[in-house]
């Protein structure tokens, strides 16, 4: 491991100070399983740990039906998916949650070190995209929102300045008529980076599709809000035929490279194939 | 001593545990990286980030001078150490001498020492520049990054075809292809990366191909592919200040690991002593040595032991994956389906250094089959990847799975059952191999016919985009020297030193080929793994040969313990050994005394005597065999391929083998699923990926996609047992021919689920898209 | 020299201890280097392989994955806190019994996986624990009979 020292924060307080005063290269350790590894393999520098999980607020979980879900940065991704308000109103976290890296990574692994790591292809963000999530960040300049749509700026790279880090992830409550899905295509099955993934959300109003969003992991610089993808639902009756027109258009939407985990070709298609299929398991699961 | 039919045994075909196990489910057995030893020091590697390089320069200075690094060696300490090697010189090439060194599989000393650390140049991404000792794994990676290495960089070339080709970039000036087709000997005179070319050679193929009614000629590649052990290579050696090296490793063969370390260093080998950890899995990946020297020069430059570990990195960029291949078939059928001729040729990367499997490969393609004219000519190339070793039946994978294929096609246009085309033309015992050697008695046959009646086979397929695929395979299996010796206590307990690492439980099922040999019980026997000055020679792990050769040994032993038991009963009894047998039950009979008594001692009560009567027992022997009979598999697979992302999940699997004598059953089995699993990780998603500059780009188990728990179902082996006339007990290896067949069976299962033909593997969700879109 | 030495205070099997551990340490190396606990494996260093799987406060996770320092007032168990002192744990038994392990480099990591499994999931299907033990690679098995000996302690 290069050099580095651990801290562990006593409130949000003292985990923006510990990471301005720690510098450019200081960073939040929440479930690690990106950033130890990382760290180790020098592909980041850091310098100071700055471990936010003895703090209350990183570890929240709370639903309400009014209000909507709030996890904790630094929640784990077991306790998420393990809740049943989670299971039954947000199921397509579960999907992208349940299946990122294995058991023990979810033993610690995190939404909103999904979030921080901003990977084009985390499997958890065009699900939190989809579903309108919102980060709370809190910083030397106070607290401030942002969409996780807006949050990432290219590979690993993301709107927070130096001494910021999220606190927790809203989604707003599930209303009547709206269903949600996340799917990823990998080559075995499971262990994997996403060669692709799509989550979709879908609003179903008097038998026609009054709202939808669709994002796209794994085949641009950032997750991708695929707008043209939802527009060719909204408006109408949910057939066959919108269905395939909003694959096509996220297969257009997609901008992806050829390397070792996938070639432009097949991503272009999986964007296309994995998008009808979380449009169509969306729809299923509207009550 | 000929088994034919199966004998009733007492242990040999049970289910004992393990010795070894309760210390691995605990986690108190020491493997190598485990070992604690006073005033250790870590050591680490510093690694060429270039595919082919010139080093100019290494300056370690600011290594050295950092606090908690003890010592820092680079490939100059390894030749100070007494080793001299062969120079090049016009001289040695004229003589021959030079190309000694040269020989396909003979390794040479100085290649050998620069494979461990690079001599003048970096042949592959990853290969060893320098490493450090420090007190802590973290001082010692720190270290490395101190350590100034000047390279000129050289193009590179990671394809095997590529690397054939004129103008290709060279690894060896000095390299000259060394020919050797039947008879005769000749050298071309060129620069080349071509290091050899053999050739087998029978019948006339021109003749053969003319009474043909039918030729299909296929070309095949097949990706490079690592043994993926679990555990990472490791050493710890101590050079002591009177000249003795102590060295712990986790390998697969002492004494090789022993010979070649002392050749690397220079030093006698009687002053190097190798202990044997317990193994994470070799697969024939740890047969070279990679660390042990690199530990023994840290530790003498730092007075201490010195242990270090690959990081799962440099495991994948340099150890021994093995070779990525190109493969012409070209074989004639009658339209009853009899082979007339066949012709292949099968170029094989060797890596940085010269000794791909192309060998085996070559001596294994047409194996199952009867073929009276045939050529095959295997071609051994380096190239700019780290060299290969052993992987599970070596060479024989990437053959098999062309010859295998083309039969497949040969079939369908035949309109043939593929079990009855194999059928037509399965080698049996008397038939002359590829290089002219007829057959002992194998379950090639019975394999097949087993096949055919087995419930998968004969099962309805149903489905969309679901197919069935068939394929047989060969392996010749090891036959070697082993050693072992028995000391038999006042209580009848026997200890048995092996000279075998045991990696998958080889110490039980040598153990009970001893205790069926005495008539006694398995639970007397404590068998130990032991070091290289504690026990006779004894050869690698491997090449499925341990149950056979350590078996071989052992029934030896047994005859010794049996002989001297006979002799003191006669001793007691005052009585001729003539008239003393030794029964299955262990126990000792003897002729009625002058009143009628029985005269009869069990194993443990005259055991109890030995002392009084000349001490207690202790024997040692020797042994090696060439009987060691070949191993067939077929397997058959279900399969099911979604069109719409190009994968492919495996829905049945069953292997059939011909297992000689399963001596532990469990253990049998065990071998022939996890072979299955490996290939099945070649055929699906296992491979190599290097970019344009020739870096290895997924050295990790996150992008190197060995099988996962849910991507095989339960796999299904039935076990037919053809005993091994040349061995007491009629074992014949098991362990590597399951690799064989995956490969072909799937590539031929997708063909009846969506009409594609691969001529690659693997035959990866991408590329099979790739053929759909 | 320990580089950023540092002292830590957990629970390891149920006992007390006070370790000194590096900051750069993970909680695999402190186990393995400071405390001489080999027990748990290092396969990949970088959590792919589960050979380095422990329980952390109730949880499975790869201790390549967590800094030793982050173990100050956690409870750690690891393979060797499995058995109890007269016994071993069934998966032991069954996984010996049914020569689950072949080399057993990946054995301690699949005891622990296998064990929270059935702690979370006392009867688990074939899907659902080869899903869960996804995270274990073995290379010498090919599952098989590390599954079924799973499947038949969960129905013991």
């Amino acid at each position: 491991m290069q050099a580095l020292n651990y801290a562990r924060a006593t409130d949000v307080d003292d985990a923006i100070r510990l990471l301005s005063e720690g510098g450019e290269n200081a960073r939040v350790l929440a479930g690690g399983t990106d950033l130890i590894v990382q760290a180790r393999e020098r592909k980041r520098n850091v310098d100071l740990l700055v471990d936010v999980k003895h703090v209350e607020e990183f570890m929240i979980l709370e639903f309400d039906t009014n209000t909507g879900l709030k996890v904790g940065a630094a929640t784990p991704l077991y306790q998420v998916y393990g809740d049943n308000n989670v299971k039954i109103n947000y199921p397509a976290i579960v999907d992208a949650s349940t299946v990122i890296g294995g058991k023990a990574i979810q033993g610690r692994a995190s939404l909103g070190g999904n979030l921080g790591n901003s990977s084009p292809a985390g499997d958890s963000l065009p699900a939190m995209i989809v579903l309108d999530g919102i980060a709370t960040i809190a910083g030397p300049n106070g607290r401030r929102e942002v969409p996780v749509g807006q949050f990432f700026t290219g590979p690993g790279r993301n709107i927070l300045e130096t001494g910021e880090l999220i606190v927790y992830i809203s989604f707003p409550p599930v209303g009547a008529g709206e269903g949600a899905a996340w799917e990823r295509f990998i080559p075995r099955n499971e262990m994997d980076i996403a060669v692709a993934s799509a989550g979709a959300w879908i609003k179903i109003e008097d038998g026609s599709v009054t709202d939808a969003r669709i994002a796209l992991g794994a085949v641009a610089a950032t997750p991708l809000v695929a707008t043209a993808a939802a527009e060719a639902l909204i408006g109408q009756p949910l057939t066959d035929e919108t269905i395939s027109s909003a694959g096509d258009a996220a297969s257009e939407i997609a901008s992806p490279i050829t390397d070792m985990r996938g070639s432009i070709k097949q991503r272009k298609h999986l964007s296309k194939i994995l998008t009808e299929r979380t449009i169509r398991t969306a729809v299923e699961r509207i009550k | 001593m000929v088994a034919t039919e199966k004998p009733q045994y007492k242990i040999i075909g049970t289910r004992p545990r393990r010795p070894d196990g309760v210390d691995k489910v605990t986690g108190r057995a020491q493997y190598g990286a485990d070992i604690k030893l006073e005033g250790l020091l870590y050591g680490a590697v510093l690694r060429s980030p270039h595919a082919h390089a010139l080093i100019k320069s290494i300056d370690t200075s600011k290594a050295e001078a950092l606090d908690g690094v003890h010592a820092v060696i680079t490939n100059s300490d390894l030749v100070g150490s007494g080793q001299t090697f062969q120079p090049t010189t016009a001289e040695s090439i004229e003589s021959g001498t030079y190309w000694q060194a040269l020989e396909p599989g003979k390794a040479s000393p100085r290649w050998a020492a620069e494979n461990i650390l690079a001599g003048p140049k970096v042949l592959y991404h990853g290969h060893a520049v320098a490493a450090v000792a420090a007190d802590d794994v973290h001082i010692a990676q720190d270290a490395l990054e101190l350590i100034d290495v000047e390279y000129e960089i050289l193009p590179h070339v990671v394809d095997v075809q590529d690397a054939m080709l004129e103008g290709a970039p060279i690894l060896h000036p000095q390299l000259r292809t060394g020919v050797r087709a039947a008879g005769v000997d000749t050298r071309s005179d060129i620069e080349t990366n071509l290091a050899s070319h053999m050739r087998l050679e029978s019948g006339d193929i021109e003749k053969g191909f003319a009474a043909a009614d039918l030729t299909i000629e296929r070309e095949f590649t097949s990706s490079q592919f690592h043994q993926g052990y679990l555990e990472p290579q490791n050493a710890t050696a101590f050079w002591s200040h009177d000249g003795r090296i102590n060295i712990w490793t986790s390998t697969q063969g002492s004494f090789m690991a022993r010979d070649a370390t002392a050749d690397v260093l220079g030093v006698p080998v009687a002053l190097v002593k190798v202990t044997p950890m317990e193994i994470g899995g070799g697969f024939g990946g740890k047969i070279p040595i990679y660390l042990e020297p690199m530990a023994a020069v840290l530790s003498k430059k730092s007075s201490r032991p010195v242990k270090m570990w690959m990081d799962r990195e440099a495991v994948f960029q340099a150890t021994g994956p093995t070779a990525s291949s190109y493969s012409k078939v070209k074989i004639g059928v009658t339209n009853d389906g009899k082979i007339t001729a066949a012709e292949c040729l099968f170029v094989m990367g060797a890596g940085g250094f010269p000794g791909s499997p192309v060998g085996a490969g070559v001596q294994c393609a047409l194996a199952p089959y009867k073929i009276d004219n045939q050529v095959i000519d295997g071609l051994d190339v380096v190239l700019n990847t780290p060299k290969t070793a052993a992987y599970r039946a070596p060479g024989a994978p990437a053959t098999e799975y062309a010859v295998e294929s083309v039969m497949d096609e040969i079939a369908e246009q035949l309109d043939m059952d593929p079990i009855d085309l194999r059928l037509v033309n399965v080698a049996e015992e008397g038939v002359r191999n590829s290089s002219g050697t007829p057959w002992p008695k194998i379950g090639a046959k019975d394999v097949l016919e087993a096949m055919k009646s087995h419930p998968h086979y004969l099962s309805e397929l149903q489905g969309e985009d679901v197919g069935r695929g068939i394929a047989i395979g060969f392996w010749f299996n090891g036959g070697m020297e082993s050693s072992s010796s028995a000391r038999v206590n006042k209580d009848g307990s026997i200890a048995l030193i092996l000279g075998s690492v045991d990696i998958g439980g080889s110490r039980a099922s040598i153990s009970m080929q001893l205790a069926e040999t005495l008539g006694v019980t398995y639970e007397q026997i404590a068998p130990q793994v032991t070091d290289t000055d504690s026990v006779g020679y004894t050869a690698v792990t491997g090449g499925s040969r341990t149950t056979f050769a350590g078996g071989w040994v052992v029934y030896e032993l047994g005859q010794m313990i049996k002989a001297e038991m006979i002799s003191r009963a006669s001793k007691i009894w005052d009585v001729s050994g003539d008239e003393i047998t030794y029964s299955d039950d262990g126990t000792v009979i003897g002729p009625d005394d002058a009143d009628g008594n029985e005269r009869v001692f069990s194993f443990n009560d005259l055991a109890s005597k030995l002392q009084a009567t000349g001490g207690l027992i202790a024997v040692s022997a020797s042994s090696s065999h060439t009987t060691q009979g070949a191993a067939y598999g077929g397997h058959i697979v279900d399969l099911k391929v979604d069109r719409d992302t190009g994968k492919t999940e495996i829905l049945r699997y069953t292997a059939v083998q011909d297992v000689g004598t399963a001596i532990h059953p469990d253990y049998v089995e065990g071998q022939i699923q996890g072979g299955i699993a490996q290939g099945v990780g070649m055929a699906l998603n296992e491979e190599y990926y290097y970019d344009s500059d020739g870096h290895l780009m997924n050295g990790s188990f996150l992008d190197y996609r060995v099988p996962v728990a849910n991507d095989l179902p339960m796999l299904d082996v039935e076990m037919v047992e053809v005993p091994n006339p040349g061995h007491p007990f009629g074992v014949r290896g098991v362990g590597e021919v399951p690799i064989v067949p995956p490969q072909p069976t799937i590539r031929n299962a997708v063909y009846d689920a969506i009409g594609v033909r691969f001529y690659h593997t693997p035959m990866s969700p991408r590329r099979v898209l790739d053929e759909l879109l | 020299m320990i580089p950023e030495p540092k002292v830590v205070n957990t629970i390891i099997n149920g006992d007390s201890k006070q370790i000194l551990i590096s900051e750069r340490d993970s909680l695999l190396e402190a186990l393995r280097d400071r405390i001489g606990m080999t027990g748990a494996k290092e396969g990949c260093n970088n959590g792919n392989c589960g050979a380095c799987a422990v329980i952390m406060d109730g949880r499975l996770v790869n201790s390549c994955c967590v800094m030793a320092a982050e173990v100050e007032g956690a409870e750690i168990m690891t393979v060797e806190g499995l058995a109890s002192r007269d016994e071993l744990h069934p998966l032991q038994t069954e996984f010996l019994d049914n020569a689950a392990l072949q080399c057993g480099i990946c054995t301690p990591g699949f005891l622990m996986s296998s064990y929270a499994l059935l702690q979370e999931n006392p009867d688990p299907t074939e899907e659902e624990a080869r899903f869960w033990l996804a995270g274990n690679l073995c290379r010498c098995t090919g599952y098989d009979k590390i599954i079924d000996s799973v499947l038949t302690v969960a129905k013991g």
